[in-house]
């Protein structure tokens, strides 16, 4: 097979796209594509400061490697979550891509320790508090990433969240009518008040397969092995299923996710906004003033239980 | 030829020369879950793995 764009041979063939891309002219393809991204959803500009949440999977570190490429003030946060082995193995991967392609950009990487925090491990913490590991993992993350991109006045936090996601997503909630979640399932999701960041998607628009390509073409060394406490997670019954329908009708996953987007958008227009509905239902947390729909957030109120059970 | 896969780990040894796509037939795969590396090189699926190669089938899969 050979490159739709030049006489190489293809590395890649993309069949959504009904073409196949060489190493140079996939890496151009999917770094144009993220461009369009941040633009399209008006993301950030090249003044903004983003704070990039990393887990030292293919996704979060080619979406920094590609904010570095394209120019952006990048800084990156990893959680050290305290899974016996894998932490340790994903810790090290994050460590090394700082060091060898971060760092001499002026890139810099933060490390959060949740057992220095909680007393306990993500397992032995969800464990102590009886919820599935990987919920409390959810919380975890989602508050440490917005604390520190708010103590440290992060224009914008960016996530590796790819189509496959974000579709696999969709289709979870629409299969349980979750239209809460729906509103909230957009690439780009304001400050909306006091204590937020704003929270973004770059690789929305590529898939799984592409980006993983992109990591191996421009020799990005990520951790392939899958988090031990994912094992039977509804997320990749879905991914697979949706991964059928691709093979046979090619563009499904876009056209479902982006289908969506669209139907969104138009919504929006008689709809009350993001903003608007968190202005009127969010309130700062007791304990750690962090916006909340109830008096203490769900991380406090975990922490909180946690630490009596550890007593 | 030698297949390294992942989730789990293991090797298995497949008769060649075999094309990428014939190879996932074989196995059962959805080639839009994978990726096919020989050496440091991606390859296609309509390229051909000689009896004696190395080659990866990598999982791209992730998530909870």
């Amino acid at each position: 097979m050979r490159c739709r764009k030049c006489p190489k041979r293809a590395v890649l063939g993309l069949p959504r796209h009904n073409t196949a891309f060489c190493g140079d002219c996939l890496t151009e393809f999917i770094r144009t594509q993220v461009q369009r991204a941040i633009k399209a959803q008006q993301m950030f500009s090249p003044e903004d400061r983003i704070l990039v949440a990393v887990s030292g999977g293919k996704d979060s570190l080619t979406l920094w490697e590609i904010l570095l490429k394209l120019g952006y003030r990048v800084d990156a946060l990893y959680v050290d979550l305290g899974i016996p082995g894998y932490s340790s193995r994903s810790k090290e991967k994050v460590e090394q891509f700082a060091k060898v392609v971060a760092e001499p950009c002026g890139s810099q990487l933060t490390i959060h320790t949740v057992e220095e925090d909680a007393g306990a491990g993500i397992k032995e913490l969800a464990n102590l508090i009886k919820r599935p590991t990987c919920s409390a993992c959810g919380t975890i993350k989602r508050y440490q990433f917005n604390r520190v991109a708010w103590q440290n006045h992060y224009d914008v936090m960016a996530t590796g969240h790819n189509l496959d996601d974000e579709a696999a997503r969709l289709l979870g909630n629409v299969l349980q009518w979750q239209e809460e979640y729906l509103q909230k399932q957009s690439p780009s999701l304001p400050a909306s008040v006091e204590g937020f960041a704003k929270k973004v998607k770059p690789l929305y628009r590529m898939t799984e397969r592409e980006i993983a390509a992109y990591a191996v073409v421009n020799r990005i060394d990520y951790l392939v092995e899958e988090c031990p406490m994912a094992k039977g997670a509804k997320m990749l019954v879905y991914k697979d299923a949706l991964n059928r329908l691709e093979a046979e009708s090619p563009g499904t996953k876009q056209r479902f996710y982006w289908g969506f987007l669209d139907r969104q958008e138009k919504s929006s227009a008689v709809a009350p906004s993001m903003s608007q509905i968190d202005q009127t239902t969010l309130q700062p947390c007791t304990v750690c003033s962090q916006p909340t729909t109830a008096g203490t957030c769900s991380f406090c109120r975990m922490m909180a239980r946690a630490k009596t059970a550890l007593k | 030829m030698k297949v390294h896969l992942s989730h789990p780990t293991r090797d298995v040894v497949i008769q060649g020369p075999k094309r990428v796509a014939d190879i996932f037939k074989e196995l059962n795969l959805i080639p839009e879950a994978f990726l096919i590396i020989r050496g440091q090189d991606l390859m296609t699926e309509d390229e051909t793995v000689a009896d004696g190669d190395s080659i990866e089938i990598r999982p791209v899969i992730s998530g909870g």
